[in-house]
């Protein structure tokens, strides 16, 4: 995109049904990270039920309980022409954990039951026999030229991307996708992950890297040494090994 | 009557807990429980006896309305026994009977996802069911499991009354199998009640009511409910004095009271008495002395629905603030839920970011355009702040907090 007379406009999608983990950090962080470089931006919440519509520059999409995402998907296929439209004119998806699972084609949902994604990315999701839980590092993609990612996953899915499909990146510890040693899906101004967190507020050059997908230009640098140092700290306890792991799990489980 | 092998069993299990700790293998109570559990499965049973029990669970508020409950119950005249100390597994609910063993009545805390499990040894006449939000989804799961696991416990036992909250849809549908007293005790945390327990269509909320559009699930109405003003049972209204802080504490009142009359029939004078000078419940909302001389008032948070009563309850305060924020299995081990929290409420007042996450909570307090400073050592970032001082603390730094000297 060229420059832009209007605010940037950052979309949460059906709230109330996919913002169980905090996903809605990841609106407050985009939306302040451009008025901190005198970028004008507004979140709009787009509540459960309502229509989407096709004029938002950034979709996200967040983490639910298993009844919502029913919801969320049922209410996501009705606006899926929106959504597309909105993809064509060059907006931006960020799909996270449940929010994921239904960019892609079919997703089973508890007790077997397969139901409809958006079909937005070649990939099914599977329920695995075990909930993956815990601190997740993820390598992400060289050519997105960002440092290494953090985040904290709590989902059951197993996803799978279809062979034209490419990973957001890969998984240095944690589950991820659980299936070939990788997180999400990225996609020409999409970006599928299970990294809750949020994702955002945890790497500051994820949120910066939407934005300038948004705005086509480079943004000038805004001070980050609270959350880069967060987010060495959070890589080096879940990458710990030895004596130091050791001490990490005693820490964690002490009651 | 507590036998040899009860006896032993418990010591057993208290070792076994002891040794989990030391260990750092967990936190020790469950581990004690399947320890005493196995050595005596009929523990819970044999402790309790042939007295009268009360289940109290709920999401939050479950050690405050246990405490209340049982004052007012004594109010009332009769001996309680009752694990005061929020100790609410089979371990801690086993050890609190035993020590208590004359009491008639037995007023019990239960974890959540325990309740299930020790109704039937404890013989439990009454359940008093709270709230039902999110909490610790990395161990306690999504609130709806729970919420079913409830539901099958009610649906099970015809013949244990209940007395539920109206006014969270989790807990209305686990409790409604039972045929309920209800009382109303307002919802002002709606994030996790988006959509109907029953047919999983977006509540509708009004001011003091929700109702399912597709299927009918609604409110249930009642004559019992909570008033800004008053507590209401039946036709008489009752005027609210408590000693403890916060709108959340009204309801965890409102709920222990209704009990203690509609259920245990004791007088509403007796019970209000008995529970209007109670301030301090297990270390929650003591004033400690900080070595420089000033108070500092202590409040456990511990999930979402928890922090945004208190946060608004310090916004009308002068004082600065305390956040610290651990995430061990106690606290949640993802503590994304910050998010969720208007933190945004203490613009312009002095907090320090706390904790062993203290920076987690910096980065959120940062974009909520609050000023703050980083101390993980909660005693010495309370020494930093100007005037009175509030330190809101997450279950292990609260629990660490009441036991270290200052």
């Amino acid at each position: 995109m060229v420059s832009r007379a209007s605010a940037v406009r950052v979309g949460l999608v059906f709230p109330e049904l996919l913002g169980t983990y905090g996903d809605r950090g990841n609106a407050v962080v985009l939306v302040e990270r451009c008025r901190r470089r005198g970028i004008d931006a507004e979140l709009v919440e787009v509540a459960a039920g309502a229509p989407i519509p096709d004029s938002l520059d950034v979709y996200l999409l967040g983490g639910g309980e298993d009844d919502s995402q029913v919801m969320a998907a049922a209410g996501m296929r009705e606006s899926s022409a929106a959504i597309e439209r909105a993809q064509h004119s060059g907006a931006v998806i960020l799909a996270v954990c449940a929010g994921f699972q239904l960019l892609g084609h079919r997703y089973e949902a508890r007790g077997g039951e397969q139901l409809d994604g958006l079909g937005l990315v070649d990939m099914t999701t599977a329920a695995g026999p075990s909930r993956l839980i815990g601190e997740v590092v993820v390598e992400p993609d060289p050519s997105l030229r960002i440092p290494t990612l953090s985040g904290f996953e709590n989902h059951g899915g197993r996803t799978r991307l279809g062979p034209d499909e490419h990973p957001l990146g890969r998984v240095l510890a944690g589950g991820g996708n659980g299936v070939g040693g990788v997180d999400g899906v990225l996609r020409e101004r999409i970006i599928g992950t299970y990294l809750h967190g949020p994702v955002l507020p945890r790497n500051p050059a994820l949120a910066d890297l939407l934005l300038t997908w948004v705005l086509g230009r480079d943004l000038e640098p805004v001070d980050d040494r609270l959350p880069d140092e967060l987010r060495s700290l959070r890589v080096a306890a879940a990458t710990a090994t030895g004596w130091r792991a050791r001490v990490r799990d005693f820490k964690l489980n002490r009651g | 009557m507590t036998t040899a092998r009860a006896r032993i069993a418990l010591a057993a299990g208290r070792a076994a807990g002891w040794a989990s700790r030391a260990t750092g293998r967990g936190a020790g109570t469950q581990v004690s429980g399947r320890v005493m559990l196995g050595i005596d499965p009929q523990l819970l049973s044999e402790v309790v006896g042939t007295r009268r029990v009360a289940l109290v669970s709920a999401t939050n508020g479950k050690t405050t309305t246990t405490r209340l409950l049982a004052e007012a119950v004594r109010a009332g005249g009769a001996s309680v026994a009752t694990n005061h100390t929020g100790a609410n597994m089979p371990a801690g609910i086993a050890a609190a009977l035993a020590r208590e063993p004359g009491a008639e009545i037995a007023i019990v805390e239960v974890d959540e996802r325990w309740l299930a499990k020790v109704i039937d040894p404890l013989g439990a006449e009454l359940l008093v069911l709270g709230n039902l939000t999110r909490d610790q989804l990395d161990r306690m799961g999504e609130v709806s499991a729970i919420a079913e696991q409830w539901r099958e416990v009610c649906s099970t036992h015809p013949d244990v009354r209940v007395v539920a909250n109206a006014s969270d849809p989790h807990v209305v549908w686990a409790a409604e199998p039972a045929n309920p007293t209800w009382i109303a005790l307002g919802a002002p945390w709606r994030g996790d009640a988006a959509t109907c327990p029953r047919c999983a269509a977006l509540l509708t909320w009004s001011a003091d009511r929700f109702d399912c559009p597709r299927c009918g699930f609604a409110q249930p109405d009642t004559p019992h409910r909570l008033d800004p003003d008053a507590l209401v049972l039946g036709g008489e209204r009752i005027p609210l004095h408590l000693s403890l802080p916060g709108s959340w504490n009204r309801m965890n009142a409102a709920l222990a009271l209704a009990t203690a009359v509609l259920h245990f029939k004791v007088p509403i004078g007796r019970a209000v008495a008995g529970i209007s000078g109670v301030d301090v419940i297990s270390g929650r909302f003591s004033t400690r002395r900080l070595p420089d001389g000033r108070e500092a008032r202590v409040l456990l948070a511990k999930n979402p629905a928890g922090w945004t009563e208190v946060l608004r309850w310090l916004a009308g305060r002068d004082a600065g603030v305390v956040l610290a924020v651990n995430a061990h299995l106690a606290d949640g081990r993802d503590p994304s839920w910050l998010w969720d929290v208007p933190y945004e409420l203490l613009r312009g007042v002095p907090v320090a970011a706390s904790g062993e996450r203290a920076l987690d909570v910096a980065v959120r307090l940062d974009y909520a355009g609050v000023e703050c400073f980083v101390e993980p050592d909660p005693l010495v970032a309370a020494a930093r702040l100007p005037g009175a001082v509030d330190i809101i603390a997450s279950y292990t730094q609260f629990t660490h907090l009441t036991k270290r000297s200052w």
